[in-house]
């Protein structure tokens, strides 16, 4: 004979279960939300990816020093140039400064909280992809939300200063515009880079080893993005002045700043639209990732 | 409680003790198919193929098969995770895909190869994470992860970071995971696979109390016949992507042969034992002029140590092992069985 394999409600687990009963209602109820319940979740995770990064004191000092020395050496790749040439691209060192800070800056911004994205395969591997489709959010945000690289703080630092010791030695007009234009040139450029790494995530669904070629837009991009668009090649410019377009996060805001004309194709009043091409970059990288996920599902597209 | 609620069970299943008569899972012609590459050639390999299933609230289901049979894809597509290539799946009365971040508050999902938890934090950091991702209150998250902390045992490794746990342990925190939300379903992908006997015996038996304690539906793959026998009274065989059976584990011995097996070795060569007429067992077979014999029988109908008492009667053991029926053997039988019934009988292990 068939005996039903559940024993019979042990009591104890019968109190403690009502007791859980009791607190709660067994009911899963539908949690009506504000805006500061909804990133509670998303608090929660990054709190404890930070305390945990945190909590290993040697480790993190070391991992500042290293990436404070790669952002040195990549300040001091500019300086090295300036040591045998004057002026670059019609910019002198000092406005070199402001360039690199400027897009230095923005992507180390971007790459503290979003550059894990473009390490797909890894999560992909490790099964946590499935595991953020068992929860109730966004997989981008979840994503995103799912790590944050405090090192990079370094990184950034030495795009702080280069940015603030280029705004000190060049002549800027300090009308109310341009410190407008500063800020919103630096938050535009924070998007336009995560933009890319939020892109790379999507694409790395399709390509195999996707992270080389992705690199190739990402780290690329960032190269070019810190060199004054006026050094480009003609299809250069129209590949990473618009379709990537890193000439916003740091060349052409810094143009209008300094009130300097722009080269063929980028001319110098496209410094403004900055968070034009930040609308541009989201568009182009959430169709990617929307692209990724379908063929991760397989749903066709 | 949703319309779907009300719609007829379609099994009569007098055995399920607390099914109310909702339907948590159906399916209806659920296929999904994949495109492999061959060098430049494509094919199209079907993964799950026209499986139509309905399991009711409170139900406890074995999904079995072998390997590569399609229980992941099935199991990924009541998730929302893939998107069935065709036919349709309700899961809790939602649509998996379209209805994704709401159907996660009512299913828990145990990947036995994958973890919910955060490998570098404590386990209790981990669960008051996940209280957060599920937005549950305060009250109701200290009542629940008090009962799980001590239904589970999860006292001796509360604090520990939850790369430090062993198997027995990790496992027991996964579930803990997953069921923290008191999903309405749950899913176990393989949750006893690598540990040992113990630790498979107090998770067996902390599902079986959830279940009794909520009426949780349970959905369950396993190679392990003793998680079906000791958890499940219904079971699904998948084979090639296609239903293969669906039915009580009683039925499947039936139909399959699962029966266990005991090996005797004795003290001195003896003749085939028969002991049919005292115990429900059978004499399968014979080693070395009868220093080792086999019997097959129903654990349905008898124990082990009834047949082991029956034979030390006959003859001197010295040893003896019990061995259990393997899921794909018992797959496999299956499959020969409905393909060649009933004059080509599945054959029996010899």
């Amino acid at each position: 004979m068939v005996e039903p394999p559940a024993v019979e409600p042990l009591a104890a687990v019968s109190a403690v279960a009502s007791a859980a009963v009791a607190a709660s209602g067994p009911v899963v109820a539908e949690p009506v939300a504000g805006w500061r319940d909804r990133l509670r979740p998303y608090r929660a995770v990054l709190a404890s990816r930070a305390r945990s990064q945190l909590s290993y004191r040697t480790n993190f000092v070391l991992d500042l020093v290293s990436s404070l020395l790669s952002a040195v050496v990549e300040l001091a790749e500019v300086w090295v140039v300036f040591h045998a040439a004057t002026r670059l691209g019609g910019l002198e060192f000092r406005q070199m400064l402001l360039v690199f800070g400027l897009a230095d800056l923005a992507f180390s911004l971007a790459d503290l909280v979003f550059g894990h994205c473009d390490r797909l395969p890894t999560y992909l591997r490790a099964g946590m992809l499935d595991v953020f489709y068992l929860r109730p959010q966004p997989l981008l945000a979840q994503l995103i939300t799912s790590e944050v690289s405090l090192r990079r703080l370094a990184r950034a630092s030495v795009g702080l200063v280069a940015l603030v010791v280029g705004l000190v030695l060049c002549d800027i007009d300090w009308r109310p515009a341009a410190v407008v234009l500063l800020v919103s040139s630096l938050l535009s450029g924070v998007a336009v880079f995560a933009a890319l790494f939020v892109a790379a995530g999507g694409l790395q669904f399709f390509l195999v080893d996707g992270r080389e070629m992705t690199n190739a837009f990402v780290y690329g991009g960032r190269y070019a993005a810190t060199q004054p668009a006026s050094v480009w090649g003609r299809p250069l410019r129209l590949v990473f002045g618009f379709f990537v377009p890193m000439a916003f996060t740091g060349y052409l805001p810094a143009l209008v700043l300094l009130g300097l004309p722009g080269p063929v194709w980028l001319p110098g009043w496209l410094g403004w639209c900055a968070p034009v091409a930040a609308v541009w970059a989201w568009s182009v990288a959430l169709g990617c990732w929307r692209l990724g996920v379908r063929h991760y599902q397989g749903g066709g597209g | 409680m949703s319309a779907e609620g009300l719609l007829p069970r379609a099994r009569g299943s007098a055995e399920v003790p607390a099914a109310t008569g909702e339907t948590v899972v159906e399916t209806v012609g659920l296929t999904r198919r994949f495109t492999v590459r061959e060098g430049v050639r494509r094919r199209q390999v079907s993964a799950v193929e026209d499986l139509t299933v309905r399991i009711g609230a409170g139900e406890a289901v074995g999904y079995i098969g072998a390997n590569g049979a399609g229980k992941s894809t099935t199991i990924k597509m009541l998730a929302g995770i893939l998107v069935p290539t065709a036919g349709t799946v309700r899961t809790c009365g939602l649509r998996p895909v379209k209805d994704r971040r709401r159907l996660a508050r009512q299913i828990g999902v145990v990947f036995g190869q994958r973890s919910q938890l955060w490998w570098d934090l404590p386990v209790w950091e981990s669960l008051r994470i996940l209280a957060a991702i599920h937005a549950l209150p305060a009250a109701r998250r200290r009542a629940r992860t008090d009962e799980l902390v001590e239904r589970l045992e999860m006292a001796e490794f509360w604090s520990v970071p939850v790369r430090q746990l062993s198997l027995g342990q990790r496992m027991r925190a996964e579930i803990a995971a997953a069921l923290l939300h008191s999903p309405r379903l749950v899913i176990l992908d393989e949750p006893t696979i690598g540990l040992d006997v113990l630790s498979k015996q107090r998770l067996r038996e902390f599902l079986v109390e959830e279940r009794a304690a909520y009426g949780t539906t349970l959905l369950l793959t396993t190679h392990d016949m003793g998680d079906v026998a000791r958890l499940c009274e219904r079971v699904l065989v998948i084979d090639h992507g296609r239903l293969a059976f669906d039915g009580a584990l009683a039925g499947l011995a039936g139909a399959a042969g699962a029966d266990r097996v005991l090996v005797v070795d004795l003290a001195e060569p003896a003749a085939d034992l028969e002991v049919a007429g005292v115990v429900a067992a059978r004499h399968l077979g014979s080693e070395g002029r009868g220093l080792r014999q086999r019997l097959a029988f129903d654990a349905e109908a008898t124990t082990a140590a009834r047949v082991l008492a029956a034979v030390s009667a006959l003859v001197e053991v010295v040893d003896f092992r019990v061995e259990e029926p393997d899921i794909e053997d018992v797959v496999r039988r299956l499959y020969a069985a409905t393909r060649h019934p009933p004059d080509a009988p599945a054959a029996r292990r010899s």
